[in-house]
């Protein structure tokens, strides 16, 4: 079976003054239909970039996609011709951003936010739109939906326009949703409640999630299967359970540690020593390696290759057939 | 329309720009009535020439031909306001549609067309008006054409501008995801976020404009045709050490009129300006 999406070794740029920066760096992962993949790392790692890029959302200059292949549905969607990516954008992948105060456009207001993407992909004509706006919002659990449509962002509440947000993605019933921290600006209450509307959306309507985020409890609730990011590459990938049941990188061990909130035995909490690498100066073996507890010489002059557990369960590093 | 209540509310505070909308109002019904109510052609010749004001009949005086000064203010009235608004208008969708596509483009196309609008900058603007009148024989047409000419830079380099700190806003990127063309970014997403400083540069702009005509008339650079407040002054200034009056009274509706329109621009800045919405 040919997955819904699938990037092939996928490498996004950004010229800058100090040099070319590599933000993702031969990026492969897939995601099959009606499946929810996470994909996990600190801030910086380059997985909203991933996002991003595979809508071809990167602008450019500075930024380009110097590398890989992203199929979506067998087609290559960097080549595909402006118009059609278009088409695919909102229609086929939908997505949902962080702040939905800042990805909001002020002076609309959310009735013809909504009913502006239903015109664009479905030819709506404005009252149409308006109804399916209603309906939608109904959908997403906004209460009072026929009134609401006539208000502004800056009336409502946060998690009442992630529900606008997640209304406007789904507008059009995507095939994929890419959720982007959807929750991370939210109060932990709200936070709750958004993964469950998404939860329950997309057994409803078949859609497939990829889930950007750095919070691993939001992970083990809603993922399927988990894609971890460090320093622009995929280090580790795996099912959910088995990922966090037997990490096989270093790195997904450091953060299952560091979120399990287990105090260590001179009273301190897990946490992984050091701090990301730059992107314009990562040593020249594996990123992690100066952070690595367990890093051998061979480390820090070769990077190492992906070993392949099973299919679609994978780690880069030297020792991760090694019992821990 | 709670926004639009909200900026009347603080609009209405604001005591000279009220009276500077009042003022304006007025002038606006004389324009649009005047010439109903008061049917005398300003060409004709009504009686002697260099009557004094308030003398008998015309009320106002007569010019150096013997036309009815109070029919050419209220006839003028229309021209001047006219000539103001449509030369803003135009200046406007000019600079609005420069400024967008440079400021939200970026790169090579906005290169070109700030370099475009950095040669309009740089010429004095009313010797590009007079030149640009001079060459297309005088007519309103030619005087509106001329004054949007000269205004629309600024407006270009100020929507620029905006444009430039809209287009790496978030919400931006959501009308990227969601598939919209740039087309429809440009004018239905980000430009009624960019607008109100338009709006305040535009109402300030007609004001300029009604300047920049009178002091083409005034160097007799205005359709021989129509009767315009420059018009009267540049046709009085040949006597305006024997009979002051004639420049004095187009004069002084010019500075009424164009100072109203400064302080309701001057209002609307407030009302609409982000930044003093707290006060």
């Amino acid at each position: 079976m040919s997955a819904l999406l699938e990037l092939r070794g996928m490498s996004v740029e950004f010229l800058t003054s100090q040099g070319v920066l590599r933000a993702v760096d031969g990026l492969s992962f897939s995601v099959e239909a009606g499946e929810t993949v996470a994909l996990v790392g600190e801030s910086g790692c380059g997985k909203s970039t991933a996002a991003l890029a595979l809508l071809r959302l990167i602008p450019s200059p500075p930024g380009r996609i110097s590398a890989g292949q992203v199929l979506f549905d067998g087609r290559d969607l960097l080549a595909l011709p402006d118009a059609d990516m278009r088409a695919v954008r909102g229609g086929e992948i939908a997505m949902v951003f962080q702040d939905p105060a800042m990805y909001l456009n002020p002076v609309h207001t959310i009735g013809r936010q909504i009913g502006e993407v239903l015109r664009l992909h479905k030819g709506l004509g404005r009252e149409a739109a308006q109804r399916e706006a209603v309906e939608l919002l109904g959908l997403v659990g906004v209460p009072a939906p026929a009134e609401r449509v006539r208000e502004y962002p800056h009336n409502l509440s946060g998690g009442m326009r992630q529900r606008v947000m997640i209304a406007m993605a789904l507008a059009c019933r995507p095939r994929l949703l890419i959720a982007d921290e959807p929750t991370t600006a939210l109060d932990v209450t709200v936070q709750a409640q958004v993964l469950e509307l998404i939860r329950e959306l997309k057994q409803r309507f078949g859609m497939a999630v990829l889930l950007i985020t750095h919070d691993l409890g939001v992970v083990a609730e809603t993922a399927d299967r988990v894609v971890v990011m460090y320093a622009g590459r995929k280090v580790e990938e795996g099912p959910v359970a088995e990922l966090f049941r037997d990490p096989r990188h270093p790195y997904t061990r450091g953060l299952t540690e560091a979120a399990s909130w287990n105090l260590r035995g001179d009273g301190t909490f897990a946490e992984i020593a050091g701090t990301v690498p730059s992107p314009l100066a990562l040593p020249p073996g594996c990123s992690f390696a100066p952070r690595c507890g367990r890093a051998i010489g061979r480390c820090r002059t070769e990077r190492p290759v992906s070993v392949e557990f099973s299919a679609r369960r994978n780690a880069e590093c030297f020792l991760a057939g090694a019992a821990p | 329309m709670k926004a639009l209540a909200a900026f009347w509310r603080r609009f209405r505070q604001n005591r000279p720009a009220v009276g500077g909308a009042v003022v304006l109002a007025l002038v606006v019904l004389v324009a649009a009535g005047g010439p109903a109510l008061y049917g005398v052609d300003p060409f004709d010749m009504v009686g002697r020439p260099f009557q004094p004001p308030f003398s008998g009949s015309p009320w106002l005086g007569t010019d150096v031909s013997g036309r009815d000064i109070l029919a050419g203010l209220v006839h003028g009235a229309s021209v001047s306001l006219a000539i103001g608004l449509i030369a803003t208008l135009a200046a406007t969708a000019l600079g609005v549609t420069f400024g967008a596509l440079a400021g939200y483009h970026g790169g090579w196309i906005d290169e070109v067309l700030m370099r475009i609008t950095d040669f309009f900058l740089t010429i004095p603007s009313f010797v590009l008006a007079v030149v640009l009148v001079a060459i297309f024989s005088p007519t309103t047409a030619s005087v509106t054409a001329a004054i949007a000419i000269v205004s629309w830079p600024s407006v270009a380099r100020l929507v620029r501008g905006e444009f430039i700190t809209q287009r790496s806003r978030e919400y931006v990127q959501a009308c990227h995801a969601m598939g919209m063309r740039d087309r429809e970014i440009i004018f239905l997403q980000i430009l009624p976020n960019a607008l109100p400083p338009v709006v305040v540069v535009a109402s300030l702009m007609v004001a300029t404009a009604i300047l920049t005509e009178s002091g083409l008339s005034f160097l007799g650079l205005s359709d021989p045709n129509v009767v315009s407040w420059g018009y009267m002054i540049g046709v009085a200034r040949s006597s305006l050490r024997t009979a002051w009056w004639m420049v004095a009274i187009p004069g002084v509706a010019i500075v009424i009129t164009v100072l109203a329109i400064n302080l309701v621009g001057e209002g609307l800045n407030d009302a609409l300006n982000p930044r003093l919405k707290q006060r």
